[in-house]
């Protein structure tokens, strides 16, 4: 093993990938080279094109769709998928083999995620794959793309950076490095995107960074994706005189991006076409979905526009005769958008949420508020008392207020491009401190939407070499098991379960929590599951807390774990008590242990990622 | 006697040389006939003709003309545009299809070259040509006469592609398919 030249920053995005690099053998922060790694991908049948990002879309062709040369790549056999911007394409014309949205996939937690059950649509023929096996072959594609351009520096020497969502629960973070590690990628660690997104911002500043926060600020870091809403609170601290960052709160997990406001546009378009009794195909609605996201922008850049022209153009080879041709207004976009996923709302606004039908058709968890200020206010709202034990931040706060007070905000995603978007976001969210009589916030102004995740990550390389001020923050959640209490048993009832603290909030890479003094019973030879909680809020809970209750905001639960005990030398179906051990890996992953009472070597707790059903 | 004529000995080899080669080599012995009549020495080769130049124009290939054809139908129905009969619709309607075809083909330019203007003056500026200008880049109208530094009003600013990068393509690819045909099943 060479030593690492490189720091790569991977953006695995729900709808994009971007890849990034700095150079590890400068010393100083201000030379630092650091730049987007080009990707090249099959951009038509047989044309290979390099491209900045890579579209997270997998094609899953049929035999007779394409000959192999048409699936060249620059390196390796053709394989028989396609990945990158050829799967977006063909995928729009066939949506039944094409696999998209594979991160959100892979932290749902109603599914198995390494069943092979993408595309959900497919019919039987298709070989489907798994949100594992998709996120794998994204990675493999990059690592070819990289190995390919730089053949003296393999990726799998290099130290690579991984972005997931903050909102990540602990099997998610461990599918995403497990499909790290089945690609070869020894050295790696995971970073959480809007961390990613401030360090970006940090390296952008060029120093003065220290100049534009003081201690005592707290910066609200508000990533909108494609695909995902991720909300981070940041607060800048002071250790012996120089100023720290550290993450203390991150957001729930949001499936609400710009791919949602797109789709609400071309909705509101449909209908406006079917009153003047215009019926669209489905290839149609595609054609005016990407015509409202070009007319969104015209609008939504140049505020003297009233209207845009939205065309769709003929499917045939008629171009004139064929095509529909309508328009988006100003106002339709300040209705759809502006205040359809940004209404002003006071703080006290929470998102609606629906009961979900008992028997959904399988599919992706989407957010079932679409307003982005009603999630950022349940937020903020959450985690009030998130700074309440930082040194520094006591007397921050004011007595009564409802909700956090954010005093810098970082944007982050291609939704912000759109300045009215921005600018409405900033708005509500100083209508909130306004009411509370705090200051308004002040704008970071990070540049490149799109890229600052992966650029940030490449740069967190370089961070952790100790050449650059680092977030600290840890594990954003504690976690629980759930254990029966001792109480007698009430018929008709079943046993009241205990929260059992086994992580406490703010867990260090690298460091392992005490073993908890409560045991619990596992069965040799024979999978046993426990139910596992989070909290995102309950900061002050240390291993072998046992709780009795909680408020339902306070703790969530998580998917459940699973030990087995392997038989060695044991009677299968004895019981043996064993202490629940957390730790956290240099990765970056949450590793669960059963720890037997002689205090021999333990067995890992495996996150179920099954599934329910 | 000129120095650079060969001294008697030298003479009297080259002799017994040619007396043997007139004797074995009938093309040679014809050659020295010839030179003994003090006509020129050459072979009776056909007269040489002088062949011009070859003008240098050359063949382009027309793979990335094709190439770049397919690009602007793919992103902005480029072909169908032009092959279509226009003089049966209204101006709105071949103008809604022009939007297509220029945010499509404008994509595209953009995507794949880089053009840039060749002069950065305003045109309907004045401009002086020093002498020594490249005329394939300024092409002189009107009033040509005299000799530079040359005056005029920019009429054009000109293009220039500064840089073209087209996807490359896979060993066999077919250029002359400009758009598959498409079957919906």
């Amino acid at each position: 093993m060479s030593e690492a030249r490189y720091a790569v920053g991977i953006d695995l995005g729900t709808t994009h990938c971007v890849m990034a690099a700095v150079d590890l053998s400068v010393e100083e922060p201000d030379g630092l080279a650091q730049w987007t790694v080009a990707v090249p991908q099959l951009t038509a049948p047989g044309a290979v094109e390099e491209r900045p990002m890579l579209p997270s879309f997998l094609y899953l062709p049929h035999p007779d769709e394409l000959k192999p040369t048409d699936r060249t790549l620059p390196w390796g056999k053709p394989q028989p998928f396609v990945v990158g911007e050829l799967a977006r394409a063909m995928g729009s014309r066939t949506p039944i083999r094409l696999v998209a949205s594979a991160k959100s996939w892979l932290c749902h937690p109603g599914i198995d995620r390494r069943a092979a059950i993408l595309p959900v649509e497919a019919p039987d023929e298709v070989e489907r794959v798994s949100p594992l096996q998709a996120t794998i072959r994204y990675l493999e594609h990059l690592r070819a793309a990289w190995d390919q351009r730089y053949p003296d520096a393999p990726l799998i020497d290099q130290d690579v950076i991984l972005t997931v969502p903050a909102s990540f629960d602990p099997a998610a973070r461990e599918l995403t490095a497990e499909a790290a590690a089945s690609v070869g990628l020894s050295h790696l660690v995971l970073l959480e995107e809007p961390q990613a997104a401030l360090y970006h911002w940090i390296l952008a500043a060029q120093g003065e960074w220290r100049k534009q926060v003081k201690v005592g600020d707290v910066i609200l870091v508000i990533d909108l994706g494609g695909g995902t809403a991720d909300f981070s609170l940041i607060a800048v601290t002071e250790r012996d005189g120089s100023l720290e960052l550290e993450r203390v709160a991150v957001g729930d997990h949001i499936l609400l991006g710009g791919d949602n406001m797109d789709l609400a546009l071309a909705h509101a378009v449909r209908a406006k076409l079917a009153e003047q009794g215009t019926q669209l195909d489905l290839w149609q609605l595609q054609g005016i979905t990407h015509g409202c996201r070009s007319a969104k922008e015209t609008l939504l850049s140049d505020a003297q526009a009233e209207a845009a022209p939205v065309v769709v153009p003929s499917r045939g080879s008629k171009l004139i005769g064929g095509t529909l041709r309508t328009e988006l207004t100003r106002a339709e976009v300040t209705r759809n958008l502006v205040d359809g996923f940004f209404p002003a709302v006071d703080a006290a606004a929470r998102p609606a949420s629906r009961a979900r039908a008992a028997l959904t058709k399988l599919g992706l968890p989407y957010a079932q508020d679409p307003a982005m200020t009603r999630h950022l206010a349940a937020f903020l709202a959450r985690q009030v008392g998130a700074t309440r034990d930082l040194a520094g931040f006591e007397d921050r706060l004011p007595a009564g207020a409802t909700f956090l007070h954010p005093t810098a905000v970082l944007f982050n995603g291609g939704v912000f491009k759109a300045q009215p978007l921005l600018e409405r976001t900033l708005e509500v969210l100083n209508s909130w401190l306004q009411a509370e009589g705090a200051p308004p916030v002040r704008l970071l102004e990070g540049a490149d939407l799109d890229l600052a995740v992966a650029r940030g990550a490449a740069y967190y390389g370089f961070v952790r070499r100790g050449r650059g001020v680092r977030i600290r923050g840890g594990t954003a959640k504690s976690y629980y098991v759930g254990v029966e209490s001792a109480m007698p048993a009430v018929p008709g009832m079943e046993p009241p379960i205990e929260a059992l603290c086994i992580a406490p909030f703010g867990m260090e890479e690298g460091t392992q929590a005490e073993l908890p003094p409560q045991e619990v019973g596992l069965v040799i030879g024979e999978p046993v599951r426990f139910r596992f909680f989070g909290s995102s809020v309950r900061r002050t809970d240390q291993v072998g807390a046992a709780l009795e209750q909680w408020g339902a905001d306070e703790i969530e639960e998580l998917e459940e774990i699973e030990a087995t005990l392997p038989a060695e030398g044991r009677q299968v179906g004895d019981v043996v008590p064993v202490r629940l051990r957390a730790a956290v890996t240099e990765v970056g992953t949450l590793r669960l242990e059963a720890v037997p009472r002689d205090g021999s070597e333990g067995w890992k707790v495996e996150f179920d990622v099954r599934g329910e059903g | 006697m000129n120095d650079s004529q060969p001294g008697f000995f030298a003479r009297l080899t080259l002799a017994l040389r040619v007396f043997g080669r007139i004797l074995g080599d009938g093309a040679f012995a014809d050659g020295v006939l010839r030179l003994d009549r003090g006509e020129s020495s050459a072979p009776a080769a056909p007269p040489l003709v002088e062949s011009p130049k070859p003008a240098p124009l050359r063949e382009t290939l027309p793979e990335s003309a094709l190439q770049l054809l397919a690009l602007l139908q793919q992103e902005g129905r480029f072909v169908d545009f032009l092959e279509e009969n226009v003089t049966a619709y209204t101006d709105a309607e071949i103008g809604g299809a022009a939007r297509v075809v220029h945010e499509g083909c404008r994509k595209a330019l953009r995507d794949y070259l880089q053009i840039e203007s060749i002069r950065p003056e305003a045109e309907g500026a004045r401009l002086t040509l020093a002498a020594g200008f490249d005329p394939a880049l300024v092409r002189l109208t009107g009033n040509v006469v005299g000799q530079p530094p040359f005056t005029g009003t920019l009429m054009h600013r000109g293009w220039r592609v500064a840089q073209i990068t087209l996807p490359k393509l896979a060993e066999g690819h077919d250029v002359r398919v400009l758009a598959p045909a498409e079957v919906e099943l």
